[in-house]
């Protein structure tokens, strides 16, 4: 056994110092399409191909404004190249724009109406990041996800990521969470699982929706034994787009649920 | 190849003596073409260098035809589910439950003085997918276990249908996202099969750089699992930091961390975006690393006792079902499609022979993965410095839409990824993805045999497999 004691120290500290300092790795994340131009400029009829270019129909144009619906990208990354003048990829898994606090907010650019919403989610939030302080249990809930989703959560757990320094631990009991990170499309055999494991949480609970699949169910939102995202069975408070999110993706949002990060992305303590 | 049949019965018998002779059967769909229409039972058959079908049309209006399962006991989930989605009743089947919405409770398999159900799942402790198993137990003993897998069932089958092969892709990375690039591979294979497209070489060895890394994270995370199930801190933080080394490089050559995006019909997206000398350098710092550690826990007894002689599977029940990957392989059954039906790169690499393995249980399981990992780190060094030879060319051959059917393989991390992809005029009609999760898991229920409670986390970590790619 001796021979781990040494291994242990081998490497030296490989845990990342984010949020303290910043981490390369995290701001050099791909994160979903953004809106990097406007559309058209040749002819209007390339402004409807456009909105055909995405496999799940994230991208509008109406009156002209062409807007991703962040929540729906997969990270495939073809209006990037199809259109590199129009579409971008976003930078970075940390910072403001990752995790949303209402579903209307992972729309780039921003709907007009969404700027209150956003206000009353945060007030929501606020008051009951409150009483979770320093120290908060996560449980996990897997509703339909691809696998991928859990290996990222899984990841936070190991050295690199480490969530334990920051007072982050996953529970197996619900009656001990905080905060629930639910995965995948929302697959009907779920959805009373979920909504069993929610309940039995005590308040204040946050729930985060982790992934493209959880945010709308992606590829899957139409499927007949899906609910099109989880959003169905439990409110959200966070709405995390990637197919899957990078690990840092997912920290932030819980950090934000921990009100240990504010929404901007700020220490708030 | 395909064999089309009528005579349910001779093309049982036939399948049989094929499976008896050394054939592997390697899965049966159904299908009704549309509605009213006779339904089309296909059996799969993995030969010497080739996977055939043998289809069977039933009589229009059947409602039910003889089961394969008695005669090819492997068939037993296939023909379950054919029941489930299409109400077709197999004759003979040994156990027709439903099982994408089983009943509630599940009926006890074995009884006696005592005897109680542990239900485990679909929510489970630590950070899981969603299956439910039911460990029917005295107290230690694991006489029998049963399963709910279809919990996260997603309709994957279904979304298939009608889509463009650019977009199915897409969909297939997600089928099972651990084994993204061997759904994309399988599927790729199947459409670039009917087309007749060949992928240039530089894409085909691309294609072995991310079939093979991950490969190795897989059987990282395997390792991570096993050494966190016996308890030992430093191993599984050291295993998991080898494996997001493995991610890292992945997403530094692509973008994405599963290695998303790359493979496309015909060939792949984009080089990888690290240049060749270093991603070779990498390959070599990575290999020192996982080589040097795997060799730490296999020299440390107190794990190994937790895996020798645990959750055993006999060479002859291997052989017969026809178990896929490291499963398979530690229990003396291997058909490595890399080797026996290779495809992209892998006839020109030659890949360093395996050693064999018989012994079947979780520690003969893991032998194989490490094995794996030092093939795949040989593998990566042949396609790295080919790759930096290969003058820069084009990455990807078109593939005119057309229509037909055609079956695709990979090897997966798990075993073979096989597709059965139908196209209509360059879309989906149907696509039938059967990953080597859902023909290795329904093996579990046969690995306990002087199991007790304890042995569970090795058992289910040491098969490896993932249950996206079992309910779809």
């Amino acid at each position: 056994m001796s021979i781990w004691v040494l291994r242990g120290l081998r490497d030296g500290v490989v845990t990342t110092r984010w949020p303290a300092k910043p981490d390369p790795y995290a701001d050099a994340w791909r994160g979903p399409a953004r809106v990097a131009g406007p559309a058209g400029h040749d002819s209007t009829d390339r402004q409807a191909d456009v909105a055909d270019l995405c496999p799940t129909g994230a991208i509008t144009v109406s009156d002209g404004t062409v807007r991703v619906d962040q929540g729906r990208c997969i990270l495939c990354g073809r209006c990037v190249a199809e259109r590199p003048g129009v579409f971008a990829w976003s930078r970075g898994a940390t910072g403001p724009g990752p995790a949303a606090l209402t579903r209307e907010q992972l729309v780039v650019p921003e709907l007009p109406e969404t700027d209150a919403a956003i206000q009353a989610a945060r007030a929501r939030l606020a008051m009951r990041t409150r009483a979770l302080r320093r120290s908060v249990h996560v449980r996990h809930v897997d509703a339909g996800s691809d696998g991928s989703e859990e290996w990222e959560i899984q990841a936070l757990l190991g050295p690199v990521y480490d969530i334990g320094r920051l007072g982050v631990f996953v529970t197996a009991s619900p009656r001990h969470a905080d905060v629930l990170l639910v995965t995948g499309v929302g697959a009907h055999g779920m959805t009373g699982p979920l909504r069993t494991t929610y309940e039995a949480m005590p308040d204040p609970r946050i729930v985060i929706a982790v992934g493209t699949d959880a945010v709308s169910g992606g590829l899957l939102a139409d499927s007949e034994t899906t609910t099109g995202g989880v959003g169905a069975a439990v409110p959200i408070d966070i709405w995390l787009a990637g197919s899957p999110p990078s690990p840092f993706g997912i920290l932030n949002a819980l950090l934000i649920a921990v009100g240990y990060l504010t929404p901007e992305g700020r220490r708030s303590r | 190849m395909t064999m089309i049949e009528s005579d349910v019965p001779a093309a049982w018998k036939d399948l049989e003596a094929r499976v008896t002779a050394g054939d592997r059967f390697a899965g049966l769909f159904a299908a009704r073409a549309a509605e009213g229409d006779a339904v089309a039972l296909s059996a799969h058959i993995a030969t010497a260098g080739d996977i055939e079908t043998l289809e069977v049309t039933l009589p229009p209006g059947a409602a039910r035809y003889p089961a394969l399962t008695p005669r090819v006991g492997a068939a037993f989930w296939y023909e379950r589910l054919i029941h489930d989605q299409l109400g077709l009743i197999p004759e003979g089947h040994p156990r027709l439950a439903p099982l994408i919405r089983p009943g509630d409770p599940l009926p006890r398999h074995v009884t006696g003085y005592g005897l109680f159900t542990i239900p485990h799942g679909p929510v489970r402790s630590g950070v899981m997918e969603s299956i439910e198993y039911l460990v029917e137990t005295p107290g230690e003993a694991i006489p029998h276990l049963n399963m709910r897998v279809f919990y996260k069932h997603r309709g994957v089958e279904q979304r298939f249908a009608g889509m463009r092969p650019s977009d199915a892709v897409l969909l297939a990375e997600r089928t099972e996202g651990i084994a993204s690039v061997a759904h994309a591979l399988a599927f790729c294979h199947a459409v670039e099969r009917m087309t007749g497209c060949v992928p240039p070489p530089a894409a085909a060895l691309v294609r072995v750089l991310h079939a093979e890394l991950e490969r190795i994270a897989n059987h990282l995370d395997v390792a991570v699992r096993l050494a966190d199930a016996a308890g030992l801190a430093v191993a599984t933080a050291r295993l998991a930091l080898h494996k997001e080394r493995v991610m890292r490089l992945v997403s530094r050559m692509c973008g994405s961390r599963f290695g998303r995006g790359v493979v496309v019909p015909g060939g792949v997206s984009a080089l990888p975006r690290l240049a060749p000398a270093e991603l070779r350098a990498e390959v070599e710092r990575l290999a020192k690393q996982v080589t040097d550690e795997a060799a730490a826990l296999m020299a440390t007894s107190s794990f190994l006792d937790r895996i020798r002689g645990t959750g055993p599977l006999t060479q002859e029940r291997a052989r017969v079902h026809g178990a896929l990957g490291p499963i398979g392989k530690a229990a003396g059954f291997t058909d490595d499609n890399r080797l026996t039906r290779p495809y992209d790169g892998y006839p020109d690499l030659a890949a360093p022979p395996a050693r064999a393995h018989t012994a079947g249980d979780a520690l003969a399981r893991l032998r194989v993965r490490w094995d794996e990992v030092g093939q795949s780190f040989g593998l990566l060094r042949l396609a790295a410095d080919d790759l930096a030879e290969r003058p820069a060319g084009a990455l990807r051959a078109s593939c005119e839409p057309s229509s037909g059917r055609a079956l695709g393989w990979a090897e997966a991390p798990q075993g073979e990824v096989l597709y059965d992809l139908s196209l209509t005029d360059g879309r989906v009609v149907r696509c039938h993805p059967r990953s080597a999760s859902f023909h290795n898991l329904v093996l579990m229920h046969e690995v306990f045999a002087g199991d007790i409670l304890t042995d569970f986390p090795f058992i289910e970590a040491s098969f490896g497999l993932s249950v996206a790619g079992v309910a779809l």
